[in-house]
């Protein structure tokens, strides 16, 4: 793999990953690219799985810059449920219109982050025991907003951002990658991705060098918190209405499967959005090939695990030195 | 005298790159306090790990009671007889201390402990130490000088000859200290060779008997602690220069009038740092000398701020500031180059051209991002510079050898333009060409007008270059030296006092 630059060849495992998983869904089902124009729309497997990924993408990339510090977050799919449980709450009781509901919830989300990077950053309590408090307490007080009830809404607004299509694309799907190009402009414009690599990296010798760990810290996981609730908007708004139970559940393990498949190390330092998106296009393809292909359901999460397994192994140092002798 | 009881000859040890002991003797005999000295890297971890069944060693040989032994663990070597207790207590706080110390041989009965058993045991244990106390408490909620204590009852368990004990005295209070050497002189009665490694002299000749001398892994000296004056140990301890480095002089075409930057008054923090005064004028390196553990890297970070002093005042220029943070202090302009490189001076898997420019970048604030292009210039600038030898700028620092990674921190603070650099141990583990490297650029920084404190534990460092030394002792300064006055005898004297 000489040829190959060391960014370059970041990208190699990953790539090679989801393209054998949709060469292997052609062999499968031979209609599986195909793309059909109906109504204006564009309709068939690959767009599906642009769609069905687009919360997953959203929680992977905050998750991306939380594993960048050496963190991890284990409360997105709780912070989903909040945010879809004050979204409804306030379209349907309340009354309110979108434009004051959307900001809203972003800034609730961004309390549910801040609220994390508080514990950690400025309470020293570890990542993964400050976030499950509010993994566990979050959809209790998701409950709690609706009542207990799952609260259904209708509002033009919410229904193009979650199911509309804009040039025959899904409206959702451009939203997270306009995004994704906003989130990688603030953090690679600015010196935050520096800091937030180099915190992850070495965070004693960043407080000599001058950074304020804590900070960083704290911004990781505000940011994580905003992605969680652009996440919620999008599911609720999808389904328009909030299902404080399942909303999200369980969408942070394949968050941080999609981070590490994108090749980050848990134990923070470099991160790549662009890497990390291809993670969820892996993890993406994969559960809705498993759907097409026939497989029976009680299949998918084996299958799912053997090819994350495998992805891992091939990345793995251990036998990329193995390689290289 | 009598029979050793452990004989130990020309125990060698390598880990890949580097030789940790070669060819060490040591030979310990009953009743005895036996003190091993040596500075930071001399061996006496590494002896004591294969003394104790750690490690294994390479070459050389072993003998207890005139039989060779060869511990492959170290439970082993205590079935054997020899019984450590490390600096860091590794006894578990929670548990209370009759679980501490009966921990993998609580007594039984049909199968289950029987605690009311293991109780008496416990205090048993404690008794010849004289110590009388609740061991049904959790060992936590003594004091440190007490867990120390059941630490050394809990080695003692069984047929004990040789306690080795590194460093027990490191967070004691004098007080503490003489209740513990009460308690080794009690065991010396026993007919027990006792290992005591420390950093204290005083304490040495308090309480031992004899004393060896480690440098660089191999013994440089084995005497009675009668026969050996202070001044000859710390020669022994801090070496004489094989090959004196070159004083590398000051540019004195015209001696400019002294322009003081920083002065310290009475700087400290409880179990860290007593008091220290220190001073530095513009152009001028000061020397900070004094054995391991005097607390010369505590006066630096107390400068820095990477620790808050609690005493003391300091001033910048003559205006008094109290420094909060590392980052409050580059914004004073100041820059620390800290001793543990790895730990705290590099971030690895980032490039030679972010770790140059990582101050910098945080002295100026996250969204005003320092742009490519100015980034490249910078890290190129530097690398030819210092001479820091790296196939390209984008090379990650953890990759380069310790020599050049010391020259990307350096670099990391000179683009940030420092009035005060502080240098803590700028050439540890650094290849001999690198190390001359390093002090000629040293000097010709503070040729430009930089102040500097440098802290070596290399002598021949510290004469080469320093202005002025201060030197410490057991966490206070002891003496200063003038730029006419500093020489390698004058501050081994001064250490020795």
């Amino acid at each position: 793999m000489k040829f190959l630059t060391l960014p370059g060849r970041r990208w190699l495992w990953p790539s090679i990953a989801l393209v054998v998983i949709l060469l292997t869904n052609l062999l499968l089902s031979p209609g599986f690219f195909s793309v059909r124009i109906v109504d204006d729309h564009l309709y068939g497997s690959l767009i599906d799985i642009l769609h069905r990924g687009t919360p997953l993408a959203f929680v992977a990339l905050g998750m991306a810059v939380v594993i960048a510090t050496g963190g991890i977050d284990l409360s997105v799919g709780a912070i989903i449920a909040i945010c879809g449980a004050t979204m409804a709450v306030l379209l349907k009781g309340a009354g309110l219109s979108p434009a004051l509901v959307l900001p809203i919830v972003l800034l609730v989300g961004l309390a549910c982050g801040l609220w994390n990077g508080l514990l950690v950053a400025f309470l020293d309590i570890q990542p993964i025991v400050a976030t499950l408090i509010l993994m566990v307490a979050g959809r209790g007080i998701a409950q709690m907003i609706t009542d207990g009830q799952i609260v259904t809404f209708h509002s033009d607004f919410f229904s193009l951002i979650g199911s509309g299509f804009f040039l025959g694309l899904p409206v959702r799907v451009l939203v997270v990658i306009g995004f994704a190009i906003l989130l990688a402009l603030l953090l690679r414009r600015t010196a935050l991705g520096l800091f937030l690599e180099s915190v992850g990296g070495n965070a004693a010798a960043s407080r000599l060098a001058g950074i304020e760990a804590r900070w960083i810290r704290l911004a990781a996981y505000a940011v994580s918190g905003i992605c969680s609730a652009l996440a919620g908007i999008v599911l609720t708004a999808d389904i328009k209405g909030a299902d404080a139970n399942n909303a999200g559940l369980w969408l942070e393990l394949d968050a941080i499967l999609a981070v590490v498949i994108g090749g980050a190390a848990l134990k923070g330092g470099r991160f790549a959005l662009g890497l990390t998106l291809i993670g969820v296009l892996v993890i993406q393809s994969l559960t809705t090939s498993i759907l097409v292909s026939g497989l029976p359901s009680q299949y998918t999460l084996v299958v799912k695990a053997i090819v994350v397994l495998a992805v891992l192994f091939l990345q793995s140092p251990r036998l990329q030195r193995l390689r290289s002798k | 005298m009598s029979v050793p009881i452990l004989t130990a000859s020309g125990i060698a040890k390598s880990f890949p790159g580097v030789r940790a002991l070669d060819g060490v003797d040591l030979q310990l005999f009953p009743g005895e306090v036996h003190a091993l000295l040596g500075e930071n890297g001399a061996g006496k971890s590494t002896l004591i790990k294969v003394l104790t069944g750690i490690y294994r060693r390479d070459g050389g040989d072993m003998r207890l009671d005139g039989e060779t032994i060869d511990p492959l663990s170290a439970r082993e070597a205590q079935d054997l007889g020899i019984s450590t207790v490390y600096q860091e207590v590794n006894l578990v706080p929670t548990l209370t201390v009759t679980e501490n110390l009966t921990l993998e041989r609580q007594p039984r009965r049909f199968g289950f402990i029987d605690w009311g058993a293991a109780r008496r045991q416990a205090e048993a244990m404690l008794k010849p130490l004289g110590l009388d106390i609740d061991v049904s408490r959790p060992l936590g909620s003594y004091s440190i000088a007490i867990q120390q204590l059941v630490a050394i009852a809990r080695a003692l368990h069984g047929d004990v000859k040789v306690l080795i004990l590194d460093e027990p005295t490191a967070s004691l209070d004098s007080k503490e200290v003489g209740v513990l050497f009460d308690v080794l002189r009690g065991l010396k009665a026993r007919g027990i060779a006792i290992v005591f490694v420390t950093h204290f002299l005083d304490q040495v000749y308090a309480i031992s008997d004899r004393i060896t001398v480690l440098r660089n892994g191999t013994q440089v000296g084995s005497h009675l602690a009668a026969d050996l004056p202070r001044l000859d140990l710390v020669s022994l301890m801090l070496g004489k220069a094989a090959e004196a480095l070159p004083h590398i002089a000051r540019d004195q075409k015209q001696p400019a009038p002294r322009v003081p930057v920083l002065e310290v008054k009475g700087i400290g923090k409880k179990h860290m740092l007593d008091e220290v005064d220190i001073s530095a004028a513009k152009g001028e390196i000061v020397g900070l000398a004094g054995l391991l553990g005097s607390g010369r890297s505590e006066t630096v970070k107390l400068i820095f701020g990477a620790e808050r002093a609690d005493k003391g005042s300091l001033a910048l220029h003559g205006v008094p500031v109290s420094i909060r943070s590392p980052r409050h202090a580059i914004h004073l302009g100041l820059a620390f180059c800290p001793e543990d490189r790895k730990h705290e001076g590099i971030v690895g898997e980032l490039s030679v051209r972010e770790n140059i420019i990582l101050a910098l970048q945080a002295k100026r604030g996250w969204r005003k991002r320092i742009r490519r292009a100015e980034q490249i210039r910078f890290a190129d600038e530097m690398i030819l510079a210092l001479g820091i030898r790296t196939p390209d700028r984008e090379k990650p620092v953890g990759q380069l050898s310790g020599g050049n990674q010391q020259k990307v921190i350096l670099a990391r603070w000179l683009i940030t333009q420092p009035q005060l650099l502080l240098l803590d141990e700028p050439t540890r583990g650094i290849d001999v060409g690198a190390h001359a490297e390093i002090m000629r650029l040293i000097r010709r920084l503070c040729d430009d007008g930089m102040a500097m404190v440098m802290v070596s534990s290399e002598l021949e460092e510290i004469t080469a270059v320093a202005d002025r030394v201060v030197v410490l002792r057991d966490r206070r300064r002891v003496a200063e030296l003038e730029r006419s006055d500093v020489s390698q005898p004058a501050i081994i004297k001064a250490i020795a006092q």
